[in-house]
């Protein structure tokens, strides 16, 4: 089933099938299949420990699975070395707490990656990085380094940074949690115009006006399973599993 | 005081070995450290190992005995390079674990979601330490180097038992010479170590603020 699967024209973007994930006796991942097609913005929800974003840092192999399979455009993750760098290139990741790199100019960390890994030019790079760095809002601040930039300033620049390397696939992990409310919205905005593109994504966030804009599918998990899955509209109106409506009404009150 | 000022000459020649006995090893298990560093943090188990398996060795080995494997025992599979040679490698690989660890520790003092995120973008691990770890570790590696690297200067005096001329064999050359000047000779000679101590600090002192103001 599997091979067929992937074999076809018709395989997702990325595909987990039957993925397994333990953290010492604790089971993370508990027989995920998963299939985001290209172009399509799938929205993960859960209470906190399901295993978000365990899920999703295994997708670029930051970390390991113990068994399943796991395919981006229809290779299988490779084992760590050089060939698992140059997949990693192809999978952008935006993190919580943003990780801007502290020792570089915002410029810099836009176009390090490009540099160091595509084997651009600088100049080529440089004026990349500029027209990301447009689009997100912040060319202003290309010279400085991350600390002088508010958490959303530093959010899209992580954006843009990973957004350079032109990844087939960007993975969010709640990428404005950290973030003070009145900044949420401008990070928001800039996902919602790249959803809109067309970009391939896969974001774990609890806004749930983000993923009615953007999300074709919503995701729930809970103890590490995929439980229930459904279009925006229909999760957070009418969740069919128990678990789905405990959690809504939770995350609803607050 | 005589015994010293009129062997100026036998002493200055005795610290230029002491000195450059102490920047070769310096560099040398700066090299030497950093690497085996780099395996104990590497995603390959049998590298990591073989790193902490060296460190956990050769720090708890004392300096006297690894000079004994190198001028005793490398002569034994025919390796004979001379003393000082000897000197310098007995010096490298035995400072060297003590780099690894100070080097190690500023390593793991980087935020971790800097080398994920450098993963991520695609960076080797090679890349990723030497792009973004290292040269934000540096800041925290400079002071513990500093120590590491004033106790590798008095442990140059090792070589002195190891047919090597340096700083603390001219001192007992002039002792043999001149018996009713030992206290005098000996003040001397720990006045000189005390001052090329001190000059190595006001060096790492100035390379930490050097760092600071490039970030
Ligand atoms: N490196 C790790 N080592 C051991 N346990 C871990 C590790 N990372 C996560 N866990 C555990 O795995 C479970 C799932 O964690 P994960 O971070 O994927 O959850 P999450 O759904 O993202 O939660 P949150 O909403 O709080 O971010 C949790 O119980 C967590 O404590
Ligand atoms: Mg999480």
């Amino acid at each position: 089933m599997t091979e067929s699967r992937v074999g076809s024209n018709l395989a997702g973007l990325v595909v987990l099938d039957n993925v397994n994930k333990h953290f010492g006796e604790l089971h993370v991942l508990r027989d995920i299949d998963m299939t985001v097609d290209r172009g399509e913005v799938v929205v993960v929800v859960g209470p906190s420990g399901s295993g978000k974003s365990t899920l999703c840092r295994t997708i670029n192999r930051l970390e390991p699975i113990d068994s399943g399979t796991i395919w981006l455009d229809g290779q299988p993750l490779p084992e760590e070395g050089n060939a698992l760098a140059k997949l990693r290139a192809e999978v952008g990741m935006v993190f919580q707490s943003f990780n801007l790199f502290a020792h570089k100019t915002v410029l810099e960390n836009v176009t390090l990656g490009p540099i160091k890994v595509k084997g651009l030019k600088k100049p080529e790079a440089e004026k990349a990085a500029m027209e990301l760095l447009e689009r997100v809002g912040v060319a202003n601040q290309a010279p400085k380094y991350p600390a002088q930039l508010s958490g959303g300033q530093q959010q899209r620049v992580a954006i843009a940074r990973a957004l350079a390397m032109t990844p087939k696939v960007m993975l969010f992990d709640e990428p404005t949690s950290a973030l003070d409310p009145e900044m949420i919205n401008e990070v928001l905005d800039v996902m919602t115009a790249l959803a809109h593109e067309g970009m391939t994504m896969i974001v774990i966030t609890h806004e749930m006006g983000f993923a009615r804009r953007a999300a074709n599918r919503v995701v729930f998990m809970d103890a590490g399973r995929i439980v229930e899955e459904s279009t925006p509209e229909e999760f957070f109106t009418h969740a069919q599993s128990p678990r789905a409506q405990d959690f809504l009404s939770k995350i609803l009150t607050h | 005081m005589d015994a010293v000022f009129q062997n100026l000459d036998l002493i200055r020649q005795g610290f230029t070995t002491t000195i450059t006995l102490t920047l070769l090893s310096a560099m040398g298990a700066l090299v030497l450290g950093t690497l085996i560093a780099a395996m104990r943090v590497s995603p390959v188990p049998p590298l990591r190992w073989t790193g902490g398996f060296y460190v956990q060795v050769v720090r708890n080995t004392p300096l006297t005995v690894v000079f004994f494997f190198f001028v005793f025992g490398l002569p034994e599979v025919g390796i004979v390079v001379g003393f000082y040679p000897f000197a310098v490698m007995a010096l490298t690989v035995y400072t060297a674990s003590f780099v690894a660890e100070a080097v190690r520790s500023g390593i793991n003092s980087v935020p971790v979601g800097q080398a994920e995120a450098s993963r991520s973008v695609g960076m080797t691990f090679t890349q990723t330490l030497g792009v973004i770890v290292l040269p934000q570790a540096l800041r925290s590696v400079i002071p513990p180097l500093a120590s590491v690297f004033i106790a590798l200067l008095k442990n140059t005096s090792i070589a002195f038992a190891f047919g090597v001329f340096e700083g603390t064999s001219a001192s007992n050359v002039l002792i043999n010479r001149f018996g009713s000047q030992v206290l005098q000779i000996l003040l001397i000679t720990a006045l000189v170590y005390l001052a090329l101590a001190l000059l190595m600090s006001a060096a790492f002192g100035w390379l930490e603020r050097a760092v600071a103001i490039t970030r």
